[in-house]
């Protein structure tokens, strides 16, 4: 079927004339229709301009000058600034914001060609593992109705995984992209920090944001990727170093490759059948030449409180510019001006971003700024060291990437803690700015889980490569949720 | 399931109380329904207590890493570029006039 | 008992940059309101800042002419507050590690001696917006066209000793920020405000008595006034027994009093922390050597030499070098006049000129008389041409373009007689017209000659030298 294939099959049909991208983008746009429904995907789907931009593709694929990426739907996160699409970020803040410019992410695939057909769900401001935390209603898992996809860019991952579109854009915050991957059976990579360009990404906290990419393999997903990364001369935090070519990079073969794995990893915190299948990954990887060693990472365990520190903290400042005024929800009576920010705030952000803004002006304030602020920075700063040690003996790190298969809506929804506990093993990346991907390595009941693969510093290349020759000898990729 | 962390984990556990929390938001701007408050109130103490494991680690001459890039901050050219787009920014906004946007009064 | 005051002052100059700090926003004045309020200026969802290098080399060249120390690394922070005229809700400010720090600068106190003021730190920042008060049924309106123009926040040690001390240091750093080009130094604009923190204890005590700090003091006037009435008030405060609170006041120029400021009641926790959206500022030797190279001539210095050079009396010499473009004008002047002094330069720029300049209330750069003209003008007069009444009346019809020097002394006929022969005739017809006042001068009421003279230039219609007309005049009643 059309949607089965990945984009590295479509992009070769279009360019080959089997059907138009106009076609193409109406059979997403009949799913979308059919299939979304229930599984509430998507936030706004734009249909017309969809068409538009389909057409251009096609004369853009007659006139021969079209990139890999021509004719491709694709689907945006909608934490993502679109010119003249609302972007709301999950938010009742931005229910009413229509974006004036786009985000450079989105402006570049734009410019390659491929076709936006929405805006997906995702938790409030990306502040959610469960995408539960969505003014616009959960997104439901397609691989099962009643459990999460994971969060926060969950609408992203149940879109691909249900082939609502072949690829999607993500952002990873603490692991936003790649347990909602796991958990919905697709491929998702977080490249290292300032590789993507954050200029048009509603930030969360700064210092950990990146942009990243869904897909159902690991070709497709360094296919986006390859496009949306590069320096910006509006992003000081832009990486200036030159893109490689990602796409090589998967031709070349694995080679002499070292992956770490954590022994820590494989504690009790991890579901038994899931800990199963990730050591089956492992032992794929080995048959395909890769060497294993076993590695610790000494204050790996501090990186959930470190995080939920450092992250709240930046989100408190970030999100002060929704005060009504500009731009977003304004409270009706206004009362005097405290009043006006209060109710304003109170009525335009859901619980647990008001949770997040609440702890970080906590650990900011004065008092508590060195017992947590400050103390935060200082772990960061040996966990980041830890990971530095690591790759002076291992190529990659691998493990699990969340403790267990999705879990049911509701279940954690009221017991943040327990919320926040569930991102252990993909925090650790984002606070060391590396890069990291999740990819689909078995089922356990049923359910997708992830392998994760942590790289060192703007080694995307690396990870990408493993993981298109695990995908070569492995089907895990392949699996649809059933009925899909 | 703490695990991992229980290795850290904070020996006793932090509470704020509703005061604490009546300042915190006045420091954030943000209105929560009186119905709420010793919910929400409970919840941070959770949460702080859970990042209070981070007490039982030795930082001593440790040098905070404030971000992931050690580099050093690209300067622009002093250029304009921008042009006057006000009366389109300005539709995002719900009360204009004359060009300005409005607040409540400001009082000094 | 005898008070000492203590006063130290944070001034906020606006960098002359083309565009804002973050943002590739025009910084121009008085422009549509929010028309120069970029995506990045209005904080919208997504934005982020990058920053002008000329505002960092702006903010290196004032701590290089204030000895200050270049920090090799600099951080931004945000300062978090919510205020209508900061769209982020915080500033993006320094704090803990400011681009310059320790330097000093030497000022005029009172008694007319030098004293060196303690320059703590100077760190960039950017400007809010502005909120309007006319009211739009209840509402304030704010205009965001100021926000993100770059700011050097200049902070002195507590050395200034009374209001006069305070209001020289600040007319000090306008000085410098003018001759280093980093600032219009407008004040009408707000380029150039400053608060004032205060205090006072008695003389002798070396504790720092409770500050208040009074804000938004934008004239060197008001800064003196307002810290003037501040200690008055915080005296009387505590000789009635009372305390001085710690707090932020406003000075009210038309009370002359200052007053407590309303609605920041609650305690400000600023939260500063490192903004993740810039990286620390990396400054090498090579550009503080490239800008210390380029460096003008600072005011001290300037003033040193045109004592030394040209010979000037002090007093000259500091309302000759108060700003660059004075200070270029007289240069200009004395090399391009062929006999005239500098001293006779300097007394005709502060004198004729200056008034002409303020009856007209134009610039020294925008004066209508160039500084070689002026020249030729004193030339005339050092060679006698003209008498210095005349020569005022050349430089008015110089100001009203009437020509060249020597063509207003043609069409006006103002060349001064200074032929001996017509002199002595024109005297000798006043001495036989006025037998009287003769006999009285000879009778030795010699103040009589004074009457003379006058009658003498009266019959030369003022185009007489009047010295010749003296001495041919004291000859003649003498002989």
């Amino acid at each position: 079927m059309l949607h089965d294939a990945t984009i590295a099959q479509l992009a070769e049909a279009l360019r080959a004339g089997e059907f138009s991208a106009v076609e193409l983008t109406d059979h997403f746009l009949a799913r979308i229709e059919r299939l979304d429904g229930d599984l509430n995907a998507f936030i706004t789907v734009t249909a017309d301009s969809a068409r538009a931009r389909a057409e251009q593709a096609d004369a853009r694929l007659a006139a021969g000058n079209a990139t890999p990426l021509t004719g491709i739907p694709i689907a945006h996160k909608d934490i993502f600034c679109t010119r003249g699409v609302r972007t709301s970020c999950g938010s009742r803040m931005l229910d009413n914001f229509v974006s004036p410019y786009n985000a450079t992410a989105v402006e570049k695939l734009e410019e390659a060609g491929a076709v936006m057909l929405g805006k997906t769900n995702m938790d409030e401001f990306a502040m959610g593992s469960s995408n539960e935390n969505s003014y616009y209603g959960p997104v439901r898992n397609p691989w099962n109705r009643d459990l999460v996809p994971g969060g926060s860019s969950g609408g992203s991952a149940a879109a691909v995984a249900a082939r609502l579109v072949p690829g999607a854009t993500g952002t990873d915050t603490g692991g936003s992209i790649r347990q909602p991957a796991a958990l919905c059976g697709i491929t998702g990579i977080k490249p290292t920090y300032g590789r993507v360009s954050r200029w048009g990404m509603v930030a969360f906290a700064s210092s950990l944001d990146q942009a990243g990419t869904l897909a159902r393999t690991a070709e497709d997903a360094a296919l986006l990727l390859q496009v949306i990364s590069g320096p910006d001369p509006r992003d000081s935090t832009a990486l200036p170093d030159p893109v490689p070519d990602y796409a090589e990079a998967l031709a070349r073969p694995l080679g002499r490759m070292t992956i770490g794995v954590v022994d820590d990893f494989f504690d009790d915190g991890l579901d038994p059948d899931n800990a199963q299948r990730v050591r089956e990954a492992l032992s794929v990887m080995e048959q395909l030449g890769v060497t294993l060693k076993s590695i610790r990472l000494e204050n790996i365990g501090l990186s959930v409180p470190a995080y939920y520190v450092v992250a709240p903290a930046e989100a408190s400042s970030n999100l002060s510019r929704f005060d009504g005024v500009r731009f977003g929800h304004r409270a009706g009576d206004a009362g005097d001006l405290t009043e006006f920010y209060m109710r304003t705030r109170g009525e335009g952000f859901g619980a647990e971003v008001k949770r997040r803004i609440l702890t970080g002006a906590y650990v900011l304030s004065a008092g508590y700024f060195d017992a947590y602020y400050l103390k935060a920075q200082k772990v960061r700063q040996l966990i980041s060291e830890d990971f530095a040690r690591a790759f002076r003996e291992v190529d990659a790190i691998a493990g699990p990437t969340t403790p267990s298969p999705a879990f049911p809506l509701g279940q954690k929804v009221d017991d943040p803690v327990q919320m926040y506990l569930n991102d252990i093993y993909t925090i650790g990346a984002p606070l060391a700015g590396l890069p990291a991907l999740s990819m689909p390595c078995g089922l356990v009941r049923g359910l997708p889980v992830g392998l994760q693969l942590i790289g060192p510093h703007l080694g995307e290349g690396w990870l990408l490569r493993a993981a298109h020759a695990f995908q070569r000898e492995t089907d895990w990729h392949t699996l649809a949720p059933p009925g899909i | 399931m703490v695990w991992l962390c229980a290795r850290f984990a904070a020996p006793n556990a932090v509470s704020l109380s509703l005061e604490d929390l009546k300042s915190l938001c006045i420091l954030s701007r943000l209105e929560i329904a009186s119905g709420e408050m010793e919910g929400v109130a409970d919840k941070l103490s959770e949460i702080v207590t859970l990042v209070d494991a981070l007490q039982a680690v030795d930082t001593a001459g440790v040098v905070p890493m404030a971000h992931p890039l050690d580099r050093a901050q690209r300067l622009r050219e002093d250029r304009v570029t921008e042009a006057d787009n006000h009366l389109r920014y300005q539709r995002n906004a719900q009360q204009v006039e004359q060009d300005l946007y409005l607040v409540p009064r400001v009082i000094e | 008992m005898e008070w000492e005051a203590v006063i130290g002052l944070e001034i906020h100059t606006q960098l002359a940059t083309e565009s804002k700090i973050f943002s590739g926003s025009s910084t121009r004045y008085g422009a549509r309101p929010n028309s120069q309020a970029s995506l990045v200026d209005l904080g919208y969802p997504g934005v982020l800042p990058v920053l002008n290098a000329e505002a960092v080399h702006m903010a290196v060249r004032f701590g290089l002419a204030t000895g200050c120390t270049i920090a090799r690394r600099s951080v931004f922070a945000r300062k978090n507050y919510f205020y209508p005229d900061l769209p982020k809700g915080y500033q993006i400010s320094q704090y803990e590690l400011p681009i310059v720090h320790g330097g000093h600068l030497d000022i005029v106190t009172e008694e007319g001696g030098v004293k060196t003021i303690g320059i703590t730190r100077a760190h960039l920042e950017e400007d809010a917006g502005k909120s309007l008060h006319e009211d739009f049924q209840g509402l304030s309106g704010i205009d965001l066209n100021r926000a993100g123009t770059p700011l050097l926040e200049i902070v002195s040690e507590p050395d200034l000793r009374s209001a006069r001390e305070a209001g020289n240091y600040m007319r000090a750093i306008h000085t410098l920020v003018r001759y280093l080009d980093i600032s219009d130094g407008n004040m009408q604009e707000g380029s150039f405000r400053c608060d004032a923190n205060v205090s006072i204890r008695p003389r002798g005590e070396t504790e720092l008595g409770t500050r208040t700090e009074i804000k938004n003091l934008n004239s060197f006037r008001f800064v003196e006034k307002a810290i003037q009435v501040e200690i008055g008030r915080q005296i009387d405060v505590l000789e009635d027994g009372g305390s001085v609170v710690q707090e932020t006041r406003l000075y009210d120029a038309d009370r002359n009093e200052t007053r407590a400021m309303r609605g920041k009641e609650e305690a400000n926790d600023y939260r500063y922390f490192p903004d993740p959206d810039l990286l620390p500022v990396v400054i090498g030797d090579d550009l503080i050597e490239r800008l210390q190279a380029n460096l003008p001539e600072l005011p001290a210095a300037k003033r040193a030499r045109f004592i030394e050079q040209y010979g000037l009396p002090a007093h000259d010499a500091d309302i000759l070098t108060a700003n660059p473009e004075s200070a270029a004008y007289f240069e200009a002047a004395v090399s391009a006049s062929r006999s005239a002094s500098p001293k006779t330069v300097s007394n005709w720029f502060q004198g004729e000129l200056t008034a002409i300049l303020r009856r007209e209330s134009v610039e020294v750069a925008d004066t209508r008389v160039s500084a070689a003209t002026l020249a030729s003008l004193l030339d005339r007069v050092a060679d006698g041409t003209l008498s210095g009444r005349m020569g005022k009346e050349v430089l008015e019809a110089l100001w009203n373009g009437e020509g060249s020097v020597d063509e207003i002394i043609e069409a006006r006929g103002l060349r001064q007689i200074s032929d001996a022969g017509a002199i002595e005739a024109l005297v000798d017809q006043v001495i036989d017209g006025h037998p009287e006042q003769v006999a009285q001068f000879r009778g030795g009421k010699t103040r009589v000659i004074g009457y003379l003279v006058g009658q003498v230039m009266k019959a030369s219609r003022g185009k007489a030298n009047p010295r010749q007309v003296n001495e041919i005049l004291k000859n003649k009643l003498a002989g």
